[in-house]
């Protein structure tokens, strides 16, 4: 097993860089996340961790040693392609001891791993089926016992459960975290869908534009977004956004939003200018004698809880409130947003301010 | 447009199948002429209107691979009574075999050049079909368009360069020269399906294979070629059914060594022209090779044929 470190690693194809300047650490036995919208490069990245693809600059180190030139079948990793890559001359067995014969390990041998191995993933049953017919559950896990059965240093994984139904999803991914707990092997696992990095992830890097944005834990992440494209990439709705002008001094803890005064954690940034308030729609509660004023726009039911559509005189504002909460479409309510939980953001950069509140994490990741 | 859903009706079912028995008979029948022809009498073979119910004789194989003198008495008495069925064929015709023909050279040259030129091309055009489709390869698609480009006439319009090329070459009339010649006419066609059927195989097998521990050259020749079988075999069936049946160079470039079946069985017929027996036995057996060929591969050529379109 292995902790696996990038440092400053760049990727251009031509003149397009697809990856800029990554630097994060996955630490041995990590369940590692790599999280982004379509084409921000998390399969460039992991490529180039693999040795598929080499860096044009920066350093990947597997246990310390530095590997960015090396050859892939060097790198004792293993990796598990979106597409499953079953070879389709091959039947299951042989499937899974490819990698075992290509290093030269003896038939039997290799016969009585690929054994073991069906039986964790439950697929002993069809061993000798050819893999054409494999329902995408049964692929899946024909996948994973050619990674696992070599025991790798890691295993990457480029959105394995992309090509599954939804129903099934839901079932692999818990399947694949217990298999990950079991072995308690490294693994980089790529995704888009911020649910499934959130429910699986020990840690998760977010990218965007080939630019890590943030990496550390799911929680930290979700609730002290480092960026706005952050805050707004996690979490369903996303955190809102209401821009208003200011100056904000070091060790202040309030901002003005119009007329309104709102608390927000003791700032350790100052600014001047186009801000962002940031507020997550559960941390927003309706109080009819609060000053900061909003009309319902629409209301969304969901059970236990409703999402409420707001428009106020800063923006629209999403707020999930519980369901016995009574309002109607055109009422005006007053809002109140939890002081503990608000991030503030310079609306030109993306930036968040650092406060009291986000510093630990930011200062982390 | 739109393709009905709902199960053909009897009717149309044999409407179909006497359109395709109709078709095959009618793509069968040259074939069968031949075959028949070739077990005729010559006098049978000429008879006008044609005989359809004849009495078969192996005379025109006989003719085909025998040389043979007309026989005076004394020659007669100095052979003795026939030994073999064969001479007892040539005797009835007062004829006595003088030798072994040439059509078994010719037929052997035919086999070395056609399965020559044939494994030549899918050799070099495999490889560059990978090049093209999996490396980053200068002026790639400038490349693949002159590679087609040298298709783009019939061959036989650069006939005379060609020829006096081979003459200055030592190579008129040598089974490499008319090897490399085919190899050349076909390349263009068949890098460009290869690379069709290559770009069709997702890559990540051989990354799969890669990072199992093969090297590039062992997951292209473990990974790529099985998987690119069904593309290898119909190009192999195209460049061989084009290199078995080549007559024009054939017969401005070979004469004897080299000499390839193909313009060889005109002139079985013989100086008074009438041997068309001989001449029907001789394309009889070179059908066979092609067809024997394209039998053991045709697995592969459903697929193959219609250029990936049909899934399995
Ligand atoms: N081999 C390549 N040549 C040129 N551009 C590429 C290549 N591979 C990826 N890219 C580009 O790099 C960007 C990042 O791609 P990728 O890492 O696959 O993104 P993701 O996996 O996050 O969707 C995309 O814009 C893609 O078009
Ligand atoms: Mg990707």
């Amino acid at each position: 097993m292995a902790q696996i470190r990038i440092e400053h690693v760049r990727k251009e194809f031509g003149a397009f860089t697809a990856v800029q300047s990554s630097s994060f650490t996955i630490e041995d036995g990590e369940f590692f996340m790599l999280l982004g919208p379509s084409g921000c490069g998390k399969t460039t990245t992991l490529r180039m961790m693999a040795g598929l693809e080499l860096p044009t600059s920066g350093e990947i180190y597997i246990d310390g040693e530095e590997v960015g030139m090396k050859p892939a079948s060097q790198r004792d990793i293993a990796f598990v392609f979106q597409m499953f890559a079953l070879y389709p001359h091959l039947n299951v067995g042989k499937n899974i001891s490819y990698p075992l014969i290509s290093q030269g390990m003896p038939q039997a041998q290799a016969k009585k791993k690929v054994g073991e191995i069906a039986e964790i993933l439950g697929i002993t049953d069809i061993l000798n089926k050819p893999v054409g017919g494999l329902s995408g559950g049964d692929r899946q896990r024909v996948a994973l016992g050619r990674a696992i059965v070599r025991d790798p240093k890691a295993f990457f994984m480029d959105e394995p459960l992309g090509a599954l139904d939804a129903e099934f999803r839901e079932h692999m991914s818990e399947e694949l975290r217990a298999l990950h707990d079991r072995m308690n092997a490294t693994t980089v696992y790529v995704t888009h869908d911020q649910l499934e990095a959130m429910q699986m992830g020990d840690k998760i890097v977010v990218m965007n534009h080939g630019v890590v944005e943030q990496f550390g834990v799911p929680q930290n992440i979700y609730d002290w977004p480092a960026t706005k494209f952050v805050a707004q990439f996690i979490g369903s709705p996303p955190m809102n956004f209401l821009d208003f002008r200011g100056m904000l001094g070091v060790g202040e803890s309030k901002v003005c939003l119009g007329e309104a005064e709102f608390e927000v954690p003791r700032m350790l940034d100052g600014a001047n200018g186009d801000l962002t308030f940031g507020v997550r729609p559960e941390h927003i509660k309706l109080d009819d004698a609060a000053p900061y004023r909003g009309q319902v726009s629409a209301v969304e039911y969901l059970g236990t809880t409703q999402i409420i559509t707001l428009d106020t005189s800063n923006g629209t504002v999403k707020a999930r409130v519980a369901s016995s909460d009574k309002v109607s479409v055109g009422e005006r309510v007053g809002l109140r947003f939890d002081p503990r939980t608000v991030s503030i953001f310079n609306a030109d950069t993306g930036h968040v301010l650092k406060s009291e509140a986000n510093e630990g994490v930011l200062n982390h990741g | 447009m739109s393709f009905s859903v709902t199960e053909p009706t009897n009717g149309t079912k044999w409407f179909a199948g006497i359109l395709v028995v109709a078709y095959a008979v009618i793509t069968i029948i040259p074939l069968l002429w031949i075959i028949a022809t070739g077990l005729k009498s010559p006098a049978d073979s000429i008879s006008y209107p044609p005989v359809v119910v004849f009495e078969p004789t192996l005379e025109g194989y006989v003719n085909l691979f025998t040389d043979r003198t007309r026989a005076t008495e004394d020659m007669l008495e100095e052979a003795g009574p026939p030994q073999t069925w064969y001479e007892e064929i040539a005797r009835e015709r007062g004829t006595i075999i003088s030798g072994p023909s040439r059509y078994g050279e010719r037929f052997l040259n035919s086999v070395i050049i056609g399965f020559g030129s044939t494994a030549l091309c899918m050799i070099l055009g495999t490889a560059a079909a990978y090049a093209f489709s999996r490396f980053r390869v200068p002026l790639k698609d400038d490349l693949l368009f002159f590679i087609l480009s040298t298709r783009m006439m019939p061959p036989i319009a650069v006939a005379i360069p060609i020829f006096l090329m081979f003459r200055n070459l030592g190579l008129n009339d040598t089974h490499l020269g008319m090897i490399l010649l085919y190899t050349a006419v076909n390349l263009s066609l068949s890098v460009w399906l290869l690379k069709g059927f290559i770009d069709e195989i997702p890559i990540e097998y051989e990354e799969a294979a890669l990072i199992d521990g093969y090297t590039r050259f062992q997951a292209f020749y473990k990974v790529v070629l099985p998987q690119a079988a069904t593309g290898i075999a119909s190009t192999a069936i195209f460049c061989l059914i084009f290199a078995w049946n080549e007559y024009a160079f054939a017969v401005l470039l070979t004469s004897g060594t080299a000499q390839t079946a193909p313009p060889f069985i005109p002139n079985i017929i013989g100086v008074n022209g009438k041997d068309w027996p001989a001449v029907a036995a001789g394309a009889t057996i070179f059908l066979v090779p092609v067809m024997v060929f394209t039998v053991l591969l045709r697995k592969h050529l459903l697929r193959g044929i219609t250029f990936g379109a049909v899934r399995k």
